[in-house]
């Protein structure tokens, strides 16, 4: 690759190219973001992707399907449940199998405070990525909270394992009920708090008000989805216009932005945490007693055929497409990625803006290059 | 000038050294403990006692690592940056009187010895950015230039308007002429300019735009390691320091405290401690922000510095000038200065009055959504 590369139309100047990645404290893992620049302007931005591919749908391929949960863990490693969910409802679509409605609950109820987790992080980095050091301390420290539940519950901080074929794993403890609502109370607090730390912060709003602005219909040609989709003004959330699950049963708000910016995507999921609190509160006042997994076999044989479910992990749409041959390993399985389609827009949100800007906007689609790459 | 003078001086340099690198090993510790409490965590506990050793350790870990020098670098001007930043900081404090009797050199023109040595710095910043042979040390060393010499400006201004309330460049006589009412009260307009383009100064947020770990990656700072990142770091607390000292001397009064019944060496001590206070007040204050905000912009900073700041303290210099010109009572400095502190906040609040704080998300009901699906369904 050329050093110096004469870019800009304007002027004279040979524009700098600077790497921001994949060593860059602030590209939220190894994201190469080439970038020219005219002082501390950016003139042209290349993103540059696979420094974390590791192959997990070829991987797949060669695995049970009761073994692709894991791996499915690994795609999004901070909104796992979500992602194992993904894979289960596609393989149950295509078995034909009904989820027992305690599972279906217990489902609702980890998937949601999973995204309040995956927003906690994104909430405590974002401030991180504008220079604000506490509200990353605050943010981690109601993720933790949430973490501690479900340490409980599956018996592991990230890497779950929880959502099965058919159910889920085991029970949850005797006093899953009671330290829910304790969380809850506590999160509605710490939501609040982490709201008046930084929302209205003049500073912040002059760094995020009107930076990386993408409005609703490129957003829609870029395939972007989730809660950048939703900041555009666009109103798409697969829980509410394609249910999955039993998302149908709750009754829950939408966040929509209506700038498009970085304080729209910031937003947006500051409230949506919010309603993730009101779902976890109906389905916990809600959780029938029974059985806790459908009857599955061992290994998973399901039926030559094609099926593609999309769910609506933390950062968008997440889209499991699953092709069997009749054997115990899948014959494909490919993942739709939120965050590899989001990014796709960064090209475009990153016109006419500083170098600083594009740290914040990176940090506003939340990727997670776990889930890029797979 | 003899030998025994020459010694006695070299020793009250060494002297002054050491109380500085006591200095910075109590701040660091000072800002990781107060960061915490802010960030509601315990911070460091672990090395001796609730963790007061901690800044020896991490000066132990600083010294012992290899110091890297990067392939490409210019050797000279890499190694040399380091000094370069910490001298002019360190030079400043030759004048800097901590209580009456307590100054290495007391010179009459104390306040332009000290704004024509800080400025010095940047030259070690660029020397550091340019030196690295480093992209982001590049960025982060112009960062720091344009930055340090746009509020160059505003700091040299509300200094110069103290010297001329003062009538004196000396900073002993400065401190003597606050015995009634100190220069804070006269000058709310300089303290918030001093104080603010002192920041900036520091690099410390919300202006650390030149070392932002999360944009330039540490700037000029981000090749180096091990001891000659510790003289960076090093510098940047004992400028906070110095900040703080000359806030405190400039406008909380010095050392002038409420009588106290001590005479010689016991109302040295005494009037020290009492000026340490209030460094330490300005101190907290720092780090307060520090805990607070996030980061401006360098278009922002900018724009900040010369709109807003630049015009604020030519202002501060008129009113104080004509106001000692034509014999007015003091108060009106006074009140003057707050309208016009008033003025500033309010242009910086402007945009959130023309609904810039908005809140542009809405919150749109499943049910509804709904609605609107099954109608389409029908249809």
């Amino acid at each position: 690759m050329q050093v110096h590369q004469q870019v800009s139309e304007h002027s004279d100047a040979i524009d700098l190219m600077v790497n921001m990645g994949p060593q860059h404290p602030s590209t939220h893992g190894v994201f190469r973001l080439v970038i020219w620049v005219d002082g501390e302007r950016i003139v042209k931005v290349e993103p540059h992707i696979g420094y974390l591919h590791r192959g997990s749908e070829k991987i797949c391929e060669s695995e049970q399907y009761n073994q692709i949960v894991t791996l499915f863990d690994r795609l999004d490693y901070v909104g796992n449940l979500n992602s194992e969910l993904a894979f289960c409802l596609a393989v149950e679509k295509l078995t034909e199998t009904a989820v027992p409605e305690r599972a279906e609950y217990i489902r609702v109820i980890l998937c949601e405070l999973n995204r309040i987790a995956s927003h906690m992080l994104f909430y405590g980095v974002y401030g991180l990525d504008a220079g604000a050091t506490t509200p990353m301390l605050y943010g981690f420290r109601e993720r933790e909270r949430v973490q501690e539940l479900f340490e409980s519950v599956t018996g592991a901080r990230m890497m779950h394992n929880y959502i099965r074929i058919g159910g889920v794993k085991e029970d949850v403890p005797d006093d899953f009920h009671k330290n829910v609502l304790a969380l809850l109370d506590h999160l509605k607090g710490g939501v609040d708090e982490c709201d008046s730390l930084l929302s209205q912060n003049e500073m912040f709003l002059a760094r995020t008000k009107g930076v990386g602005i993408i409005n609703g219909e490129d957003a829609l040609d870029y395939g972007v989805t989730g809660p950048a989709l939703r900041a555009s003004g666009v109103i798409e959330d697969v829980r509410v216009t394609d249910p999955y699950s039993i998302y149908d049963r709750f009754d829950f708000g939408i966040p929509v932005g209506s700038n498009g910016d970085c304080w729209d995507r910031y937003y947006v999921r500051v409230e949506e945490m919010r309603e993730s609190i009101k779902i976890v509160e109906q389905a916990i006042s809600n959780i029938p007693k029974g059985e806790i997994s459908a009857k599955v076999r061992r290994i998973i044989r399901p039926p030559a055929g094609e099926v593609f479910v999309r769910t609506e992990s933390p950062r968008g749409d997440l889209g499991v497409f699953l092709v069997s041959d009749g054997s115990d390993k899948p014959y494909r399985v490919k993942v739709r990625p939120p965050s590899f389609a989001n990014l796709q827009a960064l090209e475009h949100m990153l016109e006419d803006t500083y170098i600083a800007d594009a740290v914040l906007v990176l940090g506003s689609i939340d990727i997670i290059m776990g889930e890029v790459d797979r | 000038m003899n030998l025994p003078e020459i010694i006695g001086l070299f020793l009250k340099a060494s002297l002054l050294l050491v109380f500085i690198l006591i200095v910075v090993l109590i701040l660091t510790l000072a800002e990781r403990k107060a960061l915490a409490r802010i960030q509601q965590r315990k911070g460091p506990n672990r090395v001796g006692f609730k963790g007061i050793l901690q800044p020896f350790a991490d000066a132990l870990k600083l010294l012992t690592k290899e110091d890297i020098l990067p392939a490409s670098a210019n050797k000279r001007v890499f190694w040399v940056a380091p000094l370069a930043v910490f001298l002019p900081g360190f030079l400043i404090w030759v004048t800097i009187p901590l209580a009456k009797e307590v100054v290495l050199a007391n010179l009459d023109m104390g306040l332009f010895y000290i704004t024509a040595i800080s400025v010095l710095s940047v030259m070690g910043l660029l020397m550091a950015g340019w030196g690295s042979a480093n992209k982001w040390a590049m960025i982060g060393g112009l960062r720091a230039a344009g930055q340090l010499i746009s509020y160059e400006i505003p700091f040299i201004m509300a200094i110069l308007s103290i010297g001329i309330l003062a009538q004196s460049f000396n900073l002993k006589e400065i401190v003597d002429d606050q015995a009634r009412w100190p220069f804070a009260f006269k000058q709310p307009l300089g303290l918030f300019i001093f104080l603010t383009a002192g920041l900036a100064e520091l690099g410390r947020t919300p202006f650390d735009i030149h070392h932002a770990e999360s944009e330039v990656v540490g700037g000029p700072f981000v090749e180096y390691s091990g001891a000659h990142w510790s003289v960076f770091y090093l510098a940047e607390y004992m400028n906070t320091f110095t900040i703080a000292v000359l806030t405190a001397l400039l406008f909380l009064g010095g050392w002038q405290s409420p009588a106290l019944p001590f005479s010689g060496t016991i109302h040295t001590v005494a009037s020290l401690s009492w000026f340490l206070i209030k460094t330490v007040l300005v101190i907290w204050v720092i780090f307060w922000i520090r805990g607070t905000y996030p980061r401006l912009r360098i278009d922002q900073l900018m724009s900040f510095g010369w709109k807003i700041l630049v015009p604020a303290s030519f202002i501060n210099i008129f009113i104080t000038a004509s106001v000692l010109y034509y014999a007015l009572p003091d108060w009106v400095i006074t009140v003057v200065s707050l309208g016009v502190i008033g003025a500033i906040f309010y242009f910086i609040r402007r945009g959130s009055l023309s609904g810039h704080n908005q809140n542009t998300v809405k919150i749109i009901k499943t049910s509804d959504i709904r609605a609107q699906l099954s109608n389409r369904t029908e249809v």
